[in-house]
């Protein structure tokens, strides 16, 4: 089974030399952290900066240049600077090539769900419908069960939904798995986790016509 | 060249009503207009309806004008950060109007370019196409959005000269600019004012045409919502 990190450290291989890539808040934030150092790649964040660095060190932290998670960043050679509207065109109009984001719940027709619980705080979905409605690459790095032990990829999604049918790929602490027009394909096991472990975990239809390899660290 | 300087906050913000829309720039605390929300919560207009894409926190930004129960409605793309935000909408006495983030910024846009309306893939099968017009392009659905119809826009930029010409820094710009030109009247605070001819042309972001007020703001804060830091090696 994998951590939060392993998660990060799979979906990483999933980021190619000359790809912009869209961050979600969470999981997808590590993912950077596991990047191949010897590829070319851009972080965009939403809130107007592509070329993201690391955190600033002590000292150096800038008020006016932060990442969508409102977290104090640096910008790297190359780096620019640019309005929401352009930000969301970016996205909007399929030039970031990769985006990965978390859910609550993904269903086998690749429904997304991931910002709103009812009859809980409403926060607001920011960037993630615009992001999910547009993209076309797009991983979501979640675990495979929520906190009370229920499966998060579903026949359909119970909560409101972010998007319809845009969900691609998905890496859980289990399992790499593909939405295909049949159900979730599962394409790879984490280390040390069976098939019928990823079945009962599964709600919706799992597809296991192959022998299912385990990922590769 | 047209003068757009007036000589303070006050100046910049006469005609503000009761009941009247805002836009206000800024993503979190980042390039939000710290002057003009001062002066808003020191004129206590109420009944307001703001169109940011955040509510601040409790003690800072639109926070502070939700504290004074100013506002009425809220149209934003993320409201977390803020108790007292929470409070008013849980209990029905702050109206909010939830917009993906990239369909916020181009309702701005669109009032700043003269377009009444756009379609947008985002949201569709969502709750926010409900009631809304959809269409197919292309073979993807698409969901029609409506241009802000607003009375003041509040930005905040670096600098900024006499023309009302605007430059912004770093992630602060966000917003800001899609704000200009978007309302009746566009009031600008900058950190530093400078005569005409003292920015290059070629590197203004917002012309001066698309702001009526611009004045030197003062005492900002910046409040840094995450501080985040790496140990030096």
């Amino acid at each position: 089974m994998l951590d939060k990190n392993g998660i990060a450290k799979r979906i990483a291989k999933e980021v190619k030399d000359g790809y912009y890539v869209n961050l979600g808040i969470g999981i997808p934030t590590l993912v950077a952290n596991f990047v191949r150092n010897d590829i070319n790649v851009e972080f965009q964040s939403e809130n107007g900066v592509l070329g993201m660095g690391p955190f600033p060190y002590e000292g150096e932290e800038d008020a006016d240049v932060i990442n969508a998670g409102k977290q104090t960043i640096t910008t790297l050679p190359g780096a620019s600077f640019f309005d929401s509207a352009t930000s969301f065109g970016m996205i909007r109009g399929k030039h970031v090539d990769l985006t990965i984001l978390g859910a609550m719940e993904v269903s086998e027709d690749g429904d997304i769900a991931n910002w709103k619980i009812p009859g809980k705080m409403v926060k607001g979905m920011g960037g993630a419908m615009d992001l999910v409605a547009s993209a076309e690459n797009i991983i979501v790095a979640m675990m495979h069960t929520n906190r009370a032990g229920a499966s998060k990829l579903l026949k359909k999604c119970s909560l409101p939904l972010t998007g319809v049918g845009c969900v691609k790929k998905i890496v859980t602490n289990l399992a790499v798995l593909e939405v295909t027009e049949h159900g979730f394909k599962l394409l790879e096991r984490a280390p040390g986790v069976s098939v019928d472990e990823i079945k009962m975990a599964t709600e919706g239809t799992l597809i296991t016509d192959n022998e299912v390899p385990e990922m590769q660290g | 060249m047209i003068r757009k300087t007036v000589n303070n906050v006050q100046e910049a913000l006469k005609g503000v009503e009761d009941g009247m829309t805002f836009m206000l720039g800024g993503f979190g605390l980042c390039g939000i207009p710290e002057n003009a929300i001062a002066e808003l919560v020191r004129l206590g207009v109420s009944g307001i309806s703001c169109i940011s894409n955040n509510a601040g926190v409790d003690d800072f930004g639109l926070g502070l004008l939700l504290q004074k129960r100013q506002i009425k409605k809220m149209i934003s793309s993320y409201v977390g950060e803020n108790d007292e935000f929470e409070r008013q909408m849980l209990s029905g006495e702050l109206e909010v109007e939830l917009t993906p983030q990239g369909t916020l910024a181009e309702k701005c846009r669109a009032a700043q370019a003269g377009f009444p309306a756009f379609y947008t893939p985002a949201g569709f099968g969502t709750e926010v196409a409900e009631g809304k017009e959809t269409r197919d392009f292309n073979g993807k659905m698409h969901v029609l959005e409506k241009a802000y119809e607003a009375d003041f826009s509040f930005v905040k930029a670096w600098k900024g000269d006499e023309a009302g010409n605007l430059i912004f820094k770093g992630t602060a710009r966000n917003f800001n600019p899609c704000m200009c030109g978007a309302a009746k009247i566009t009031v600008a605070e900058v950190e530093e004012l400078l005569p005409a001819g003292s920015l290059d042309p070629n590197e203004i972001h917002i012309p001066g045409i698309f702001v009526q007020r611009i004045f030197q703001g003062k005492e900002y804060e910046k409040r840094i919502e995450q501080r985040t830091v790496r140990p030096r090696k």
